[in-house]
């Protein structure tokens, strides 16, 4: 059997590869798939945790409710970059930058 | 600390229920009269919205008793701090609810969709302020935020709006991503959710010497959710921006229950879960990391960064945004104490800053449907067009200062008393040479209003003020004046809220 250490190390490398790719790239729906990223690695890590240290199912019903969460929040987001779309004919974030001071 | 199940907990939850289902007779109504024109329309929406927010009101003040459980096995709690934050949130939506029907921003757009997200976000910021669960923090955080999201770029054709609602949803979900990593590392090593449980866990020494460096790691991670509702620094970025984009009676909404949210979470969850009470108004901190310091540093930092930036501000909506950043840290001193009387300091500034900023942005709402402009230098003159609206800024301004007839002067003294009592001296300086820098930029704005702009040869045209905003500016004003008369009511509720779950 695959032990812990395994699960959490992908978890975290997820979760650095969300971050870095949340501060490198400039596509709005890329950033948003970073953001995505960091949502699974809490998952991995909720999910292994519920199997390997409590052995209930709180962990894994917390992750289905973070699933449910970041399936509503990417819609919302979405739409907010849609409706920025039809504004400045683009979704690179450095456009975005009339707020300022 | 009783705990009940699902059924008997629905009695003591009854605001909650009245907000739920008038938020469905809003969107009923809002169906309805779709072949309305645009102003019946908005009586027919406005006022089951209103009834709604009255109703559960009023429940909630009934329901503010001595009982003290955890409802809903152990998922919310009822207490005397969540009881106090109830009425606060109700009452603040309802204070919004009115700012929204003249305001000039939203005339165009339909409004029956922001009431029911503000009767959504309504309902979530009292989970989120009750939870005791880490799975029911982070739902509660996450609706609210989601909600908040939209309320913010609601305006779809206005640029500055919805860039606003790009920035705040980045920052939101990155943040909440962040706090849920967190989250997920502090379930694998307590082994529960549920707050109380960790506490326990965290108690044992085994536990806390094998952990390492993880609960700091914990700590920082699940401070950054957090603080992101807080807008404390480092997780600020987002406010001034946001505040400004926003449509203004949202952005009223947000500088107050989303901030008060934030703290009552952070309330509970170091409080709740990672300190327990020892003894007298006392509390000590669990497991290894000293996080009391974390907090102070947050707080130092947030309110002269709020003070200082505020300074050179010349758009009055980015200046009260760094204002209300510069407040959060006032606000945090109390958390950062670690006793009853900081949790009662805490409460009792929140409840004044909902009567002196809502205040404040509601004479912007009221200038801006008349100059249409946020820009400092515009409300030069205001003072010969509408002398009662400036003198009711004046009171606001001095109120948010802290200067002493007015009730924002008691609740900066409620919190630097709690600071000193605690023997933290050196934070009361701090605190008070910021409330000196903030002083100067609500001069500024004074200043403007009452003395630049009398060469303009123009006669002054008495400006317009609806009945409904005379009437909230009565009500907004009116508590920040006799301040100091209401001390005696001001600070029962404070005794009352700092029972938390625990400590009854």
């Amino acid at each position: 059997m695959i032990p812990l250490e395994y699960y959490l190390v992908v978890a975290s490398a997820l979760f650095s590869l969300g971050l870095f790719g949340l501060l490198t790239k400039k596509n709005a729906v890329n950033v948003l798939m970073s953001i995505e990223l960091m949502f699974n690695a809490a998952n991995i890590n909720l999910i292994a945790f519920s199997r390997f240290v409590t052995g209930d199912t709180e962990g894994q019903v917390f992750a289905l409710f973070v699933i449910v969460i970041a399936a509503c929040e990417s819609a919302v987001a979405l739409a907010i970059v849609m409706s920025l779309y039809r504004i400045l004919k683009g979704v690179d974030l450095p456009e975005a930058s009339a707020l300022k001071g | 600390m009783e705990r009940l199940d699902t059924v008997s907990s629905l009695q003591y939850f009854v605001p909650e229920i009245v907000l739920v289902f008038s938020l469905m007779a809003v969107l009923f109504c809002d169906l309805i009269s779709k072949n309305r024109s645009q102003s019946e329309r908005r009586l027919v929406i406005v006022i089951p919205t209103l009834i709604g927010l009255v109703v559960a009101l009023f429940y909630a003040f009934a329901g503010a008793g001595e009982v003290s459980a955890g409802l809903f096995n152990n998922m919310v709690a009822l207490d005397g701090f969540g009881n106090v934050l109830r009425i606060l949130f109700i009452a603040s939506s309802i204070f919004v609810l009115l700012f929204t029907v003249h305001s000039k921003e939203l005339k165009s757009v339909h409004h029956g969709e922001l009431l029911v997200l503000l009767l959504t976000v309504t309902v979530s910021l009292i989970w989120m302020a009750n939870s005791i669960n880490l799975m029911m923090i982070y739902l509660a955080l996450e609706t609210v935020s989601i909600a908040s999201y939209v309320m913010v770029g609601y305006l779809k054709t206005d640029r500055f709006s919805n860039e606003a609602s790009l920035k705040y949803i980045i920052f939101g979900a990155v943040s909440s991503g962040t706090m849920l990593f967190g989250m997920s590392l502090l379930f694998g090593l307590t082994g529960s959710l549920d707050l109380y449980e960790i506490r326990a866990a965290l108690s044992n020494q085994e536990i806390v010497a094998s952990s390492g460096p993880a609960l700091m790691v914990i700590i920082v991670l699940i401070l950054a959710g957090i603080g992101f509702k807080m807008a404390t620094v480092p997780f600020h970025f987002w406010c001034p921006d946001v505040y400004t984009g926003a449509p203004t009676p949202v952005t009223a909404f947000l500088s107050v229950g989303p901030k008060v949210a934030g703290f009552a979470v952070l309330v509970r969850f170091f409080y709740g879960g990672l300190s327990e009470p020892a003894g007298g108004h006392n509390w000590a901190m669990v497991g290894s990391v000293d996080w009391q310091t974390i907090l102070m540093v947050v707080a130092v930092l947030t309110m002269s960064l709020g003070n200082i930036a505020a300074l050179t501000q010349t758009n009055v909506k980015r200046l009260l945004a760094y204002s209300s950043i510069a407040h959060a840290g006032y606000i945090m001193m109390g958390a950062a104490v670690l006793t009853g009387e900081g949790i009662q300091a805490m409460v009792a500034y929140m409840v004044v800053y909902l009567f002196m900023n809502l205040g404040a942005f509601l004479v912007v709402i009221i200038v801006h449907n008349e100059i249409g402009s946020f820009e400092v230098k515009d409300y030069a003159g205001i003072w010969r067009r509408a002398p009662m609206l400036t003198l009711v800024m004046g009171v606001f301004l001095f109120s948010l200062m802290g200067i002493p007839p007015f009730a924002g002067f008691l609740a900066k003294w409620y919190v630097f008393s709690a600071v000193i009592k605690a023997g933290l001296g050196w934070f009361a300086v701090v605190g008070g040479v910021n409330s000196a820098i903030g002083a100067f930029y609500y001069l500024q704005i004074l200043k403007t209003m009452f003395v630049d702009g009398d060469e303009t040869p123009s006669p002054a045209k008495p400006l317009i003020l609806q009945p409904i905003y005379a009437g909230l500016l009565f009500v907004l004003v009116v508590p920040n004046i006799i301040g100091l008369l209401l001390w005696g009511y001001l600070d029962r509720v404070a005794q009352y809220s700092q029972r938390l779950l625990d400590v009854i």
